[in-house]
């Protein structure tokens, strides 16, 4: 297998861009990759959309963004697991080039959602869960995330101010992204006291409804030697893993196993361990995900991760390890099918040095952790610069 | 789009609460599957669960998808049955407020919801306070 290195990150303004069509935002990232990597060719690509169908009533987009891309004859492939078809799209890209069968890869995820009305999305996002056994008896996205948050509290003691630490912390975080769909603070206050959605999650609980693309360019580390003017970022692990779809189907609601058995093989392919890990671009979809994926990725105890948010523990520059500097789905925005990608653009430009004002100082290791539905697929990258 | 024919498949689950149980390990599946998750069994026999459980975790939904827009606000919970096996079902005839973790129930058969302009009738189970 041969080691694999990013080259090119691209991402654009996220946010609700209705002058901007579907195959447009995902072209402006894809150059912005084309032209960070120096590249005068891509040999292959696949594309991480959810929903395209639903959203913008167009299927077959492997080509359609080849084409417009003006890559066209290259073989181009949609990849889709919900909300974890971006980190799924990476995964093959990476597997296209270790393998040997292709030099250069673009790795593009993509989702436009604001054309939509507010229930229609949420139907739409519901067809990530058991759409007989779920979404049939009125359950919603929130309202699954409420359940795994309620059971957390029930389970741990974990409060209201710790989930909605999460939403403070990414906001302070995003605050310093140009690219955020909201780079603002939020209170304590304002998160606890923001309308209801599902009890116990409110609005600034969950991530937005966002249009959005990001997109990377992967090739082999000896090309990327040769060809790159950036300090190289390599990915060392990576690793993917399911788990049930129907989240009544778990024996323990607040343990998200497929991340656990994700990260467990992707520290051993990167020969890591949590300790290890400087900055992580993890899938914050609701406050609670937050907490629920630090303790799977081994960052802390089972049931300390809301404490562990509420004291700093995962903000930038306070001696740990700061969790989401992009500011997340939170604050950043969540294009479902762009975000497992444009988590990699941000832990590329963490450990190339070119996060800005978010810079973790000297981070060179990083993880990215993008998850489906409630949990049913998780992909897990582990990155790494000299 | 719910069509007939994707709703008259889960009858016998909905209607009826027919499980599949494993004939090698016990386990029980609802829905019924073809192959055990557990030891891989191929053999199942039906049954039908218990009516009766208690709620393991719950919300309030607020914020409806547009097949449920008029029926918000309410409650929905995941309840386990006295055979063990869980399921994700609304809490009905009970106060959004008085429901808890632990609160014995008993499943009732009920209209869910209204598809479509036509004004299809679906049906299925609910839970209220036992
Ligand atoms: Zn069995």
């Amino acid at each position: 297998m041969r080691e694999v290195a990013v080259i090119g990150v691209g991402m654009t303004k996220w946010g609700e861009l209705w002058e901007k069509s579907f195959r447009q935002i995902f072209v402006e990232a894809a150059l912005n990759a084309i032209d960070d990597a120096g590249v005068d060719r891509v040999d292959s690509m696949y594309v991480g959309t959810m929903s395209s169908g639903i959203f913008v009533g167009q299927e077959h987009v492997g080509a359609l963004l080849a084409d417009y891309l003006g890559l066209a004859p290259i073989p181009a492939t949609r990849v889709e697991s919900a909300c974890a078809s971006g980190g799924a799209a990476v995964r093959q890209g990476f597997i296209e080039v270790a393998s040997g069968t292709s030099e250069i890869v673009l790795v593009g995820g993509v989702e436009k959602m604001t054309d939509l009305s507010a229930g229609e999305t949420t139907y739409a996002l519901a067809t990530a869960a058991d759409q007989e056994y779920e979404v049939y008896h009125g359950i919603t996205f929130p309202g699954l995330y409420a359940l795994i948050a309620r059971a957390h509290m029930e389970q741990f003691g974990t409060t209201r101010e710790q989930m909605a630490s999460v939403a403070v912390k990414n906001h302070f975080h995003g605050h310093m992204n140009p690219n955020a769909q909201y780079p603002f603070e939020v209170t304590k206050e304002a998160v606890l006291n923001s309308s209801k959605v599902a009890d116990p999650l409110t609005l600034l609980d969950c991530s937005p409804i966002t249009d959005g693309s990001a997109a990377i360019i992967l090739c082999p580390v000896e090309l990327a030697k040769k060809i790159s003017k950036k300090p190289i970022v390599k990915i060392i692990g990576t690793a993917q893993a399911t788990d049930t779809i129907a989240l009544h189907s778990r024996k323990d609601l607040t343990w998200l196993k497929s991340t656990a058995d994700a990260a467990e093989k992707a520290y051993k392919m990167a020969e890591k361990t949590p300790k290890d890990i400087q900055v992580a671009e993890i899938h914050d979809c609701f406050t609670i995900a937050e907490i629920c994926v630090t303790e799977a990725l081994g960052f802390f105890e089972r049931g300390e991760g809301g404490k562990a948010a509420e004291e700093g523990r995962t903000t930038l520059c306070r001696g740990g390890t700061p969790v989401n500097t992009s500011g997340g789905l939170k604050s950043k925005g969540h294009p479902i099918g762009a975000t497992g990608v444009a988590q990699v653009v941000e832990i590329t430009q963490q450990l190339r040095g070119e996060a800005g004002e978010r810079q973790e100082t000297g981070a060179r290791v990083g993880l990215t952790q993008n998850m489906g539905g409630t949990g049913a697929s998780t992909v897990v990258h582990i990155l790494e610069t000299d | 789009m719910l069509t007939a024919q994707r709703y008259a498949r889960e009858i016998p689950q909905r209607y009826r609460l027919e499980a599949g149980k494993c004939k090698k390990c016990g386990e029980i599946f609802f829905p019924p599957r073809l192959i055990c998750a557990k030891c891989k069994g191929r053999e199942f026999e039906t049954v039908k669960l218990s009516d009766e459980g208690k709620v393991i975790t719950y919300t309030v939904i607020r914020v409806p998808p547009t097949p449920f827009a008029d029926e918000a606000p309410y409650a929905i919970g995941i309840v386990e049955l006295k055979d063990g096996v869980r399921i994700t079902t609304q809490i009905v005839d009970c106060e959004l407020d008085k429901i808890k973790v632990g609160m014995p129930v008993r499943i009732e058969f009920r209209k869910i919801l209204q598809e479509g302009s036509a004004g299809i009738l679906c049906y299925g189970y609910k839970c209220v306070p036992a």
